[in-house]
């Protein structure tokens, strides 16, 4: 298939179908995502947008009814959660997990490793894994304090999200998957992720970004902005897509779908 | 009885009447007389194998110990020497060792010294094998051994009794500390399945302080060790006391009693792995107002093992704090047991009493019995208790996963992880030695030690 900018997809999403516990949530998504592209699915409450980002990254617990995910080409469906993370997809939690008793750093010193074996890359000393890190705490606002904790253990709400983006920082993938990452952020906060968020756009990246609401628009500029409305996206646009919605709201998408005009 | 039974304990009256003819005459009569009358309240109480209506034995079968035959003093198998025992239990050079093999105490594998000389400002006080402790001290061995742990309280603690000849004793007189942790390790080893009858007793004298760690490994399979222990805490003494249970492929019951008086602060760890079946029998007496007991413990079962953990806290005293916390990690068909009461006698108030019991199941094919209980009879109290058997915890072995983690190395972390918060509280080098031992305790986690 001839892309945008003549490459091809990175994801390639065709008529996906998903179930939690026989309940069809997804209805036939698709959506094509290239290397260099920020994406924004937004949608109202239900409409599947953590479904959509869990089932890409391989949450246990959903059944795949119909249809595809390529992800470089490869059978993305198939891979066990581990082998999406060290092939490059990172899903930032919406609501990240506590983990008693393992400690934050070595947590994400053991993911790194796993990560660079897998991408052929050098072992990185004790040293030089605390540089990185220093310096992406830095960037982050992040109390270095919270990486001899618990993983989560005890975080506040912002601290939480913000250690997903560190993560994102440190572990570098290709693909990154913002599940409502803004939800429950105030200003200040949303500002600093924003700023990981944007620090990780490259080239040789892409990003997918959920979330209900245009404020993190704000700050991360998406390159497309896709509407997602019972399972399946029914309008895709611009930047100027989400000012809409800011403006509108949901309903007249869904009206609009109704009537058969989009 | 059965005809097995009756076999069995014939096996158990010959032994005894070995240890009448060797020890008789060395021992004085006052303890003659406490074996003996231990070793009739057994003829006449047995192994309480039965099952109905005897609710503390309720979900463990002793079945397998009653119907099994142990050689008694039986020869350790060649080869023991003190590296050989730095290798399967832990080890520090700068702790006491007092070593037993097969319940006989060895000073040629112990590393102390009977009497601590009064230069370190230690005087008095004594850290020996029982022998050596009725020569030095049999005042206070005669007026502490078999007061907390009585021989009638059941058969295991009658035969413990019965066979009483050898075993540790320390005392720490009034305001003294011992910097240096104290190590018992009793090693079970012989050509074929053995019993041992491992007994400590533990004074810490008004305002004391000392650090105990109380080992138990078997070196071959089968044996059994039916060990008592009693730790007597006088006013304000401060004892902190390890029980490390790695007694591989072995049947274990173990009794501990603990009274503490007033003001006095006891810290206890217990880690238990590896056995065909176990009883951790651990009860500690409130005995004066202010004490303070945190008792805490880990167990990691895998294959068919069982381990009974039988917990009591007795607040016969007002303004006493206790806090119990045990922690299992159960794989394959293994079983675990938790059954813990906290007491609170009339009159005592202000009692202030939490317990819990948490599992970490990491086979749908093992089974936990957590039974944590309360009986109050006082007003004014402050009482909480607890028991959780979390199925394996999926959410947060994705969140690993979708970082990267291999799903055994993610499992790794998990059960890690809910350890540490029990060993954490575990001094170096013990706590990483426990650490391992859990991870070497489940078989899943084996496949790295033996390839890359």
């Amino acid at each position: 298939m001839a892309g945008r900018n003549g490459t091809a997809p990175l994801l390639e999403v065709v008529g996906l179908h998903a179930a939690v516990a026989g309940n069809e949530i997804l209805r036939g998504l698709d959506l094509s995502l290239r290397v260099g592209e920020v994406h924004a699915v937004m949608g109202p409450n239900g409409s599947g947008k953590s479904t959509f980002t869990n089932v890409l990254a391989g949450r246990p617990g959903y059944q795949i009814t119909a249809g595809s995910v390529l992800y470089k080409g490869r059978d993305l469906l198939t891979m066990p959660a581990d082998e999406r993370a060290r092939a490059g997809i990172f899903l930032a939690f919406q609501y990240p997990v506590e983990l008693p008793g393992i400690r934050n750093r070595e947590f994400l010193r053991t993911a790194l490793e796993a990560l660079r074996t897998a991408r052929g890359e050098p072992k990185l000393s004790v040293r030089e894994f605390n540089k990185l890190l220093e310096e992406k705490a830095r960037q982050m606002e992040f109390d270095p304090d919270l990486m001899k904790r618990s993983v989560n253990e005890g975080f506040s709400g912002g601290e939480k999200k913000r250690n997903e983006i560190l993560q994102l920082s440190v572990l570098g993938p290709k693909l990154a998957l913002l599940d409502e990452t803004d939800s429950g952020l105030d200003i200040d906060a949303l500002k600093v992720v924003a700023n990981g968020i944007n620090a990780f756009r490259a080239p040789d990246k892409a990003l997918l970004l959920v979330t209900h609401y245009q404020r993190i628009l704000n700050y991360v500029m998406p390159d497309f902005v896709h509407v997602l409305i019972e399972g399946r996206i029914v309008k895709s646009g611009g930047r100027d897509l989400a000012l809409e919605l800011e403006a509108r709201g949901y309903e007249w998408v869904r009206e609009a779908v109704e009537s058969g005009s989009v | 009885m059965t005809q097995t039974l009756e076999r069995a304990y014939g096996r158990y009256l010959a032994d005894f009447q070995t240890v009448e003819r060797d020890v008789r005459a060395q021992q004085p009569g006052w303890l003659d007389e406490l074996r003996e009358a231990a070793f009739e309240h057994f003829r006449e109480a047995g192994l309480p194998t039965a099952r109905r209506g005897n609710e503390p034995w309720k979900y463990t079968n002793v079945g397998p110990i009653a119907n099994s035959e142990f050689a008694y003093g039986a020869a350790p198998a060649p080869g023991l020497d003190a590296s050989s025992l730095a290798a399967v239990a832990p080890w520090c050079t700068v702790w006491h060792d007092l070593v037993f093999v097969n319940g006989r105490y060895s000073p040629e594998l112990s590393s102390h010294r009977p009497t601590i000389e009064p230069k370190g400002g230690l005087k008095g006080a004594v850290i020996s094998s029982l022998a050596e402790g009725l020569a030095l001290r049999g005042d206070l061995v005669r007026r502490h051994l078999g007061e907390y742990a009585r021989y009638d309280y059941d058969g295991f603690a009658a035969l413990n009794t019965a066979f009483l000849r050898d075993g540790a004793f320390v005392y720490v007189p009034d305001g003294q500390e011992i910097s240096a942790h104290i190590h018992l390790l009793f090693v079970s080893t012989s050509q074929s399945p053995s019993v041992s009858y491992p007994r400590t007793l533990i004074v810490a004298g008004p305002n004391s302080k000392v650090t105990i760690i109380e080992t138990y490994v078997s070196l071959s399979g089968g044996n059994f060790n039916d060990a008592v222990t009693e730790i007597a805490l006088e006013e304000g003494a401060s004892v902190e006391h390890h029980r490390v249970l790695l007694d591989r492929d072995a049947y274990h019951v173990g009794l501990t009693r603990v009274r503490q008086g007033r003001d006095s602060r006891f810290r206890s760890t217990a880690f238990s792995t590896g056995p065909a079946l176990a009883r951790n029998d651990f009860s500690v007496l409130m005995d004066g107002p202010g004490a303070d007991c945190r008792l805490r413990g880990l167990y990691v079962t895998a294959g068919r093992q069982h381990i009974d953990n039988y917990l009591t806290i007795d607040h016969a005293q007002p303004h006493c704090t206790s806090r119990l916390y045990y922690k299992g990690i159960l794989d394959e068909r293994s079983r675990a047991v938790f059954g813990g009461t906290v007491f609170v006698r009339p009159g005592a108030n202000k009692t202030d009493a939490h317990q819990e019991d948490k599992n970490l199941l990491l086979s749908a094919e093992a089974e936990v019995d957590s039974k944590p209980s309360l009986e109050i009879y006082a007003d004014d109290v402050k009482c909480g208790h607890g028991a959780t058997a979390g199925a394996v915890a999926e959410e947060a072995l994705f969140y690993m996963q979708s970082r990267g983690l291999d799903a055994e190395t993610a499992q790794e972390f998990l059960v890690k992880g809910f350890a540490s918060e029990i060993l954490d509280d575990v001094m170096e080098p013990l706590r990483e030695y426990l650490e391992k031992a859990t991870t070497a305790a489940l078989p899943r986690f084996q496949r790295g030690e033996n390839g890359a």
